[in-house]
């Protein structure tokens, strides 16, 4: 059976907890193994973070967020339309940070690819950013 | 987000609650930071037996509270870390600069060298 959800929130730092709470209560009907949801509760809080403070930073804006189901396979989309990134090969990389000030420690994406099954981003300048990541659930 | 402190020795114990992101990790990072240099101390042990979860904003705040701790000759020691925590841990190399201990008794004791 399919399944989805789809909701937006201010690009507030509160909503980061909000969006963990979100995604574990659609998934739990699932029966997902506390790793399993562990893994994509951390991969959710990398991205919808990313969005709040790279994208929308000091700006502010809308995250948007939806998941499906498709029986025991995730898929979650989480887009922001903030500055965007300009290289999004270097960014992937671990350890890269454009806020090494912050005691951002450039791992977010490095944490998402080995939590989730695949991670696709899509961005352009100034228009925003795209996050789309897939898990299957084994059990 | 809840933080406690105790002073053992040269040891500044911290016992965290609640979870660590982006959201909490400002506040813990001040909170450790200022309590660190009050106490005196060169080492920093974090109890994480109240931490349900941690993502990414965890490892810059705790590879912050490491380059204290090495400033004083100290070191940074941390005590029930989960499973899904230890995968961050490991991912970002945590593990090798951070001791990891079953309770805070035998962090402390390791620390004071007995
Ligand atoms: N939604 C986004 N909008 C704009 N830039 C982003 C976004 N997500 C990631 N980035 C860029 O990619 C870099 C790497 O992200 P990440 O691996 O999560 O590390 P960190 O968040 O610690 O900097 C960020 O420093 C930022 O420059
Ligand atoms: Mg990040």
């Amino acid at each position: 059976m399919k399944n989805r959800f789809e909701i937006e929130f201010s690009a507030l730092s509160q909503n980061e907890a909000f969006a963990r709470l979100c995604i574990s209560a659609f998934l739990l009907p699932l029966d997902p193994t506390v790793n399993e949801m562990s893994d994509i509760k951390t991969a959710v809080s990398e991205a919808v973070t990313n969005s709040i403070i790279h994208g929308y930073e000091g700006i502010g804006g809308t995250v948007h967020m939806s998941a499906e189901t498709d029986e025991n396979i995730v898929y979650i989309e989480i887009r922001d339309k903030g500055r965007g990134i300009e290289d999004i090969e270097a960014a992937r990389k671990p350890l890269f940070t454009t806020k090494p000030d912050c005691e951002r420690s450039g791992m977010g994406f490095t944490i998402m690819e080995a939590f989730m099954d695949k991670i696709t981003v899509v961005s352009e300048k100034d228009k925003g950013t795209k996050v789309t990541m897939t898990k299957k659930l084994r059990g | 987000m809840n933080i406690n402190y105790k002073k053992d020795g040269a040891t500044l114990l911290v016992t965290l609650g609640g979870d660590i992101d982006h959201h909490t990790a400002q506040e813990i990072s001040d909170g450790i930071a200022r309590s660190f240099r009050h106490s005196h101390c060169k080492n920093i042990v974090i109890d994480f037996s109240g931490v349900n979860f941690m993502d990414s904003s965890g490892i810059g705040m705790l590879i912050g509270r490491y380059k204290e701790t090495e400033i004083f000759g100290g070191a940074l020691a941390a005590v029930s870390v989960s499973s899904e925590l230890m995968k961050i841990f490991r991912i970002s190399g945590l593990n090798k600069i951070i001791d990891c201990y079953d309770n805070a008794r035998l962090a402390l004791s390791a620390l004071r060298g007995e």
